[in-house]
């Protein structure tokens, strides 16, 4: 379900064009540089002095002189006359500078990645050894060879960043090498060549474009940087660079020679790069998606029911009316949809559902741990021993994480930060809510590690997680959740990743724990076995709502939701056989018929 | 570690090969004979005929690369014969000022870049982040040669705060501060334009890590937002910064070569540029390849921090 929140539905699809031009740098780069365009181009037909005639008697004017407006040279040229024919030459430079190193850095890309193997093996070291050079002294190298001049200039730019575009293009072209279209193309008879320019070319074209929007405005740099040095453009014929390794020398007595040409080599480049910029944005789907958004420390709340703040003799936790949902664009798509649930001190609630049920959703908005943006708790209440967690501020919603309610997550090889000891991350667990000394912290996270049943916890304390097994690193996962004595534990898939064996014994564990420590227990799962072993009650969630709430025994020996009569029949019994799938099929029958309806 | 250090010294040995063997090719494009443009106006018959012997340059490519390879493990650079005395002499030298200069600007660029880049992504979309990228625009587009200038104008000339050019003072300088003096412009303007990149890349990796399931663990544990950020996201996120500030040794060793010259430093890089012009091959070989090796041994260092800071390199 979409919630649209602006009036109109239309002015959430911009276009392209529009998005780049809500984009005011992106504007102001397009703008300054259609205008240096112009004047490069029309250059010839404007009414300027010629750039090369020299008039001794006139030299080192300043700007804004009577006849040169922005001044005359060291030897009396008009700056704006050579300014303007000085772009040009640049911009010819850098831009076919550009094309060179594209042509032949994706040739070598296409039939590197095309090719595979040894090929490509060869091509690739070799690209790797040009890359392991400070590529403007290999550009120097070449120069000191080929001599001095602006074509040996622009040959040398184009040469090391041929390396750039091999990299690049190879990538791409790696991936989609083995695609169906380019299979079947091969498998109709087509040649090698014939399938390489044919289908595999025009699929890579848009990288080979953006990267040379990309890499031009710093090919006009370096190659008005070799003309800066005297290695590049040789008088009488002048770029930018040139024009201002010249003015040099005259830059205490009259700075504007060089900085003139400096600025117009800064605006190009500049333009160049914040229009690169906004069109990459434009283009990258995941920044449209906002999935490059930096999670804020919690979800933003924005309710549109009041609820009240306490609820006097409420459950040690109550859910009312929870809806979340991820905002894109201008739209809210609801994942929870007024969800409300119990759960007494002790007890064990299984909530169960389908992957994209709103399961994880509801468990994580309890303490606002729904990554925001796109999340958003758009109503409802969760009441934490009577009080409503998300009526209170940012700083009481996060002292109560991990102190009140503690979380045991599903990968724990992604949960657990890859850089720090096992032990440490316990510690700091501790040390977020006690004021301890850090030995002490540790000598508790060992216990800790005792307590869920870590052989030589001594030892493996010290360990990083990636050196533990899968079953281990959960149980560390869990030990961190007990650092500080919760009152709740949601656990969300915590045997998901793991196998069998090991997760009965997780799953011992979890059990034990919550009879010795009195703890309650939210339990998310998408397997009724698991409810079945270990949960009081259970709530089955559907599409965002909780369909169905009652006694585990009762909701498997009478389930009144078909949606929970087919989970249940998932769960496949030892020694059922092929009578499993006979049972199982009937169930989805007519969802299957819905769906092709 | 030592085993990892090691390890990586060892593939660093056909990668510094393959460098030799590039800047051996290069050389070899030479148009016309060799010699000559080796020796320039310094052609007379017997210096001809020295080179030829030395170099083996009658022979065949891969013969004379051997002889040439074999020279330069013994440190026989050549011998430049417009400085008259040998390449190696000059370039090490040299190796010290850009090492100076290049080295305080990439400690530079990486802790403001760093910073900025943090800064930014933690304030993705505020004004905070808005600035920043600006300001590394300008600093990507931005040419060093012309900045450096600026620099001049207004701090030597404008407010006569600080020395134009040179690395110590002609008269009566010579100690630290006198050195640091001469370092603040030419690093500062180098190290400008290399912040953009590093402050970008910083700013990307900490966005990407920012989401990944190990920061909403520190989340769930209740730190505060300071320690999940700095603690747990930028300690992950510098794992993938560190190679880019490898990558911008290379960055600015290459831009030595304008910085040196606009502020008269005495590094490898105002030789080279020196060396080019007057068609000083030998020298050119000798400069470009210390430098290389120099940018190789820099990578080497930064696989290695990477290393130390994630332990799943090690294994």
């Amino acid at each position: 379900m979409s919630v649209a929140i602006a009036p109109e539905i239309r002015s959430t699809r911009l276009t392209s064009w529009q998005l780049l031009m809500t984009n005011r740098l992106a504007a102001a780069g397009l703008f300054v540089l259609v205008a240096i365009l112009l004047l490069a181009a029309l250059a010839p037909w404007l009414p300027l002095p010629n750039p090369n005639i020299t008039d001794q008697p006139n030299r080192l004017h300043p700007p804004f002189s009577p006849g040169h407006l922005l001044g005359t040279d060291h030897l009396g040229r008009d700056i704006l006359s050579r300014l303007l024919w000085g772009t040009r030459v640049s911009i010819l430079v850098g831009l076919s500078a550009t094309a060179i190193a594209a042509f032949f850095g994706s040739l070598i890309g296409l039939v590197a990645g095309y090719t595979g193997g040894r090929v490509d093996d060869v091509m690739m070291r070799l690209i790797d050894m040009l890359m392991a050079f400070p590529y403007i002294l290999l550009a120097l190298a070449i120069v000191a060879v080929l001599g001095p001049g602006l074509l040996n200039a622009l040959y040398a730019i184009a040469l090391v960043n041929i390396p750039f575009f091999a990299r690049n293009i190879r990538g791409v072209t790696l991936s989609i090498r083995h695609r169906e279209f380019v299979d079947a193309a091969r498998l109709s008879g087509k040649g090698h060549t014939a399938v390489l320019f044919t289908e595999v070319l025009p699929n890579v074209l848009p990288v080979i474009v953006i990267t040379m929007s990309t890499t031009v405005g710093w090919m006009i740099l370096e190659t008005a940087g070799l003309s800066f040095l005297g290695l590049g453009a040789q008088p009488p014929q002048a770029d930018l660079g040139s024009m201002l390794g010249q003015g040099r020398a005259q830059l205490f007595t009259a700075p504007h020679v060089s900085m003139i040409p400096g600025l117009m080599i800064f605006a190009l480049v500049m333009s160049i790069n914040l229009l690169g910029d906004g069109v990459r944005d434009v283009l990258d789907p995941r920044l449209r998606s906002g999935a490059l958004n930096r999670p804020m420390p919690v979800t933003s709340i924005e309710r549109e029911r009041e609820q009240p703040a306490e609820r006097p003799g409420a459950a040690l936790l109550e859910v009312d009316g929870l809806e979340t949902g991820f905002r894109s664009g201008r739209s809210l798509t609801l994942a929870v949809k007024g969800v409300s649930f119990r759960l007494d001190r002790g007890e064990c609630l299984g909530l169960i559902g389908e992957s994209g049920s709103g399961k994880s959703v509801t468990a994580l908005s309890l303490l606002g741990l729904v990554a925001s943006p796109p999340g958003v708790i758009r109503n409802g209440a969760v009441y934490l021993g009577g009080r409503d967690v998300l009526a209170q501020s940012e700083q009481q919603i996060i002292a109560q994480r991990g102190a009140r309610v503690a979380y045991v997550f599903q990968d724990p090889l992604t949960t657990l930060h890859p850089l720090y000891r096992v032990a440490d991350q316990i510690a700091e667990a501790i040390t977020a809510h006690n004021a301890l000394g850090a030995s002490e912290a540790h000598a508790r996270a060992v216990a800790l590690m005792e307590t869920v049943g870590i052989r030589n916890a001594r030892e493996r304390a010290s360990a990083y997680p990636h050196e533990l097994s899968g079953g281990q690193r959960q149980r560390i996962g869990i030990a961190m959740a007990l650092a500080n004595d919760p009152d709740v534990i949601v656990a969300d898939e915590p045997t998901t990743a793991l196998d069998v064996t090991v997760q009965a014994r997780i799953l011992d564990l979890l059990r034990t724990l919550r009879r010795e420590r009195g703890l309650a227990l939210l339990l998310i799962t998408h397997d009724f076995g698991v409810v079945a072993q270990v949960c009081d009650r259970v709530a089955v969630m559907k599409d965002g709502e909780i369909v169905e709430q009652g006694d585990t025994r009762a909701v498997l020996d009478a389930p009144r939701h078909d949606y929970t009569r087919r989970l249940i029949a998932c769960v496949p019994e030892l020694g059922q056989g092929r009578r499993f799938l006979d049972n199982v099929r009937p169930l989805f029958a007519p969802q299957r018929q819905e769906t092709e309806a | 570690m030592t085993a990892y250090i090691i390890k990586r010294l060892l593939t660093a040995i056909p990668v510094i090969i393959g460098l030799s063997v590039i800047v051996f090719l290069i050389m070899a494009m030479i148009p016309g004979d060799p010699a000559l443009a080796i020796l320039g106006s310094y052609a007379t018959p017997e210096n001809v005929e020295r080179i030829n012997r030395d170099l083996g340059l009658d022979r065949p490519l891969p013969e004379q690369y051997l002889i040439w390879i074999t020279n330069l493990l013994q440190g026989d650079f050549g011998r430049s014969y417009i400085l008259n005395r040998p390449v190696i002499d000059e370039v090490l030298e040299r190796l010290g000022a850009t090492m100076i200069l290049a080295g305080t600007a990439l400690v530079l660029c990486s802790i403001f870049g760093i910073l900025a880049g943090v800064v930014s992504a933690v304030r993705q979309f505020g004004w905070t982040d808005r600035v920043v990228t600006f300001f590394v625009l300008i600093g990507i587009s931005m040419p060093a040669f012309w900045l450096g200038l600026i620099f001049i104008l207004l701090f030597a000339v404008q407010w006569r705060i600080l020395p134009a050019s040179g690395m110590y003072a002609v008269y009566g300088g010579g100690d630290l501060s006198d050195l640091i003096r001469h370092l603040i412009l030419p690093a500062a303007t180098l190290a400008i334009v290399a912040t953009g990149v590093v402050a970008r890349l910083t700013r990307a990796a900490m966005l990407e890590v920012l989401r990944q399931d190990f920061v909403r663990t520190a989340r769930a544990k209740g730190l505060d937002e300071r320690a999940v950020v700095y603690r747990h996201a930028l300690r992950a996120a510098l794992v993938s910064i560190i190679p880019v500030i490898g990558v911008q040794a290379g960055f600015v060793l290459g831009g030595s070569v304008y910085i040196e010259t606009v502020f008269q430093w005495p590094g490898l890089g105002a030789m080279l540029v020196k060396a080019v012009s007057t068609r000083d091959l030998l020298l050119v070989q000798g400069g470009v390849l210390v430098a290389a090796a120099l940018y190789v041994l820099v990578n080497l260092a930064a696989d290695v921090a990477q290393a130390m800071l994630d332990p799943r390199l090690k294994s």
